[in-house]
């Protein structure tokens, strides 16, 4: 966290070239870092979406690379571990034609007691161009791209409960992908709304593409307080909650997170609010199934679900790869 | 403004079209370069009955100018549906001018496999080549002010027609 006196390294100035009422964006209205779906305009969002479409093509190929991000240095800057996210933002800089430095900060320097600012700080004395944060403390992205340079990009890989950009980009990429347009969808978010980053991207992107009706399902102790302001309908009855939608995206059920007594058991949540087929066959019979992965298969998604016809889960992988490159390329280009 | 002086679209491609006959064969693959290269090339393709299907192509993901300019927004899928490996490759785009867009549309299809050969159709050379770069087909030559543009159209009849944006010009 920010301490006085850091290096004169720094940027600590007022960040003239970004739009103070949102510091995601330039003046002139453009990305310049990605740190929250909240507040993006509809116009970026669908920037976004449109070039990961250009990408998909390109990850068809036989040479699956461009040469858009050349001789630029990307940071992936992992202060949490997650292989899986990790690994996706190193595949779509390597397809950009970028180098690549990867960071387990939990293991190395945090550990021998620098700061995370003093951490960007180095790197960005070894020229890098982008960092890609992941840390378990909500803002952390926010204060790294409030002190880099202007000419370095951040991106948000998932900040505590707060935000995953990329991840809700994806997931608005499939929707896109299977359903077309979002002003006639149904859809339901179901599990640990509580503890869920992904979620509330997942609700700040629908709601700026106009999708008329967002619902979260899931137990009461995990759904937070306000949930009600997000514009969402609030359901205890994952059967009720189905009924009709044309879009389902499961959330991950946050074991490690589940110490405090939320929940009885894994298997009592399974039988309230585990996707199984009999409880997807409420929803519409054309109805996609997204899950962010990984999967805790018999919890929160039913195998038959997550293996059959009407899951998703693998597309999005591929997709979220497109759409890291169109993130990583929209940003370096501003 | 003064009055359109370009030549009419409709009847370079006529003569392109013309000039192109006797140089395609089984194994030409036709790419067009979008937008204006994508409307030519589909023209030029029913026209010349090609049997390989058409190809597209954006450039955007290989352009020079990206450190300066950005990512230009509504980029396009490129797309081609045929096997580029020994393949007889013809670009056909609308205006030939620095040869920057034929750089990158040429190191972009060597990323689908290596072509026997590639050669290039224009409907109009402005000239002003920046690169070692030259059309093996051009509709026209046509030489415009400094600072000036043409661009090619399409009309809701599927008609094409030329536009110059600045300056005069003269067809060489």
């Amino acid at each position: 966290m920010p301490r006085e006196g850091w290096g004169s390294n720094l940027h600590t100035e007022t960040r003239m070239w970004l739009d103070p009422a949102n510091p995601q964006l330039n003046k002139n209205g453009e990305l310049h870092h990605l740190l929250s779906l909240e507040g993006l305009p509809a116009g970026v969002l669908r920037q976004i979406l449109d070039t990961a479409e250009s990408f998909v093509g390109v990850t068809q190929r036989e040479v699956k690379k461009v040469p858009l991000l050349r001789g630029k240095a990307v940071f992936n800057l992992f202060f949490e571990a997650s292989t899986r996210t990790r690994t996706t933002f190193e595949i779509a800089a390597k397809r950009l034609s970028a180098d690549v430095i990867n960071l387990a900060i939990n293991v190395s320097s945090q550990s021998k007691g620098e700061t995370v600012l003093d951490t960007v700080a180095n790197l960005a004395a070894m020229q890098a161009d982008m960092f890609i944060v992941r840390h378990a403390a909500s803002g952390a992205p926010y204060l790294i791209a409030k002190h880099v340079a202007p000419d370095i990009h951040v991106i948000n890989a998932g900040d505590g409960r707060h935000s995953h950009p990329t991840q809700g980009l994806l997931d608005m990429y499939t929707i896109r992908h299977y359903k077309g347009d979002f002003t006639k969808l149904r859809v339901a978010i179901v599990g640990d709304i509580l503890h869920s980053r992904v979620a509330r991207s997942q609700i700040h992107a629908l709601t700026t593409l106009g999708c008329p009706e967002i619902r979260v399902i899931g137990p009461k102790t995990l759904l937070p307080a306000d949930v009600g302001r997000l514009g969402v309908q609030v359901y205890g009855d994952m059967r009720e909650g189905l009924k009709d939608v044309d879009v389902v995206m499961m959330l991950r059920l946050q074991n490690e997170r589940m110490n405090g007594a939320l929940l009885p058991s894994a298997q009592e949540f399974y039988k309230y609010y585990g996707l199984t087929e009999d409880k997807l066959a409420l929803a519409k019979a054309d109805a996609i199934v997204l899950h962010p992965g990984p999967m805790n298969r018999g919890v929160e998604i039913d195998s038959s679900v997550a293996d059959g016809k009407q899951s998703v889960i693998l597309p999005q992988v591929t997709f979220g790869i497109a759409v890291r490159m169109a993130v990583m390329s929209i940003l370096a280009g501003n | 403004m003064p009055v359109n002086p370009l030549p009419d679209a409709e009847s370079l491609l006529a003569s392109l079209t013309d000039r192109m006959r006797p140089a395609v064969g089984p194994a030409t693959g036709l790419v067009g370069i979008y937008t204006g290269g994508v409307w030519l090339a589909e023209r030029l393709h029913a026209a010349l009955g090609l049997k390989l299907p058409l190809g597209t192509l954006d450039v955007s993901f290989y352009r020079d100018d990206f450190s300066r300019k950005g990512l230009r927004r509504n980029v396009k899928s490129s797309d081609i549906p045929f096997d580029i490996d020994g393949c007889d490759v013809i670009i056909v785009d609308d205006v030939l001018y620095t040869g920057r867009t034929i750089r990158a549309a040429m190191n972009e299809l060597f990323d689908y496999g290596r072509p026997e050969r590639i050669r290039l159709a224009a409907l109009v050379d402005r000239g002003g080549r920046e690169l070692p770069i030259a059309a093996d087909f051009v509709g026209a030559e046509v030489v415009i002010a400094e600072g000036g543009s043409i661009e090619l159209h399409r009309d809701a009849a599927g008609r094409l027609g030329l536009e110059l944006t600045h300056g005069n010009a003269h067809v060489a």
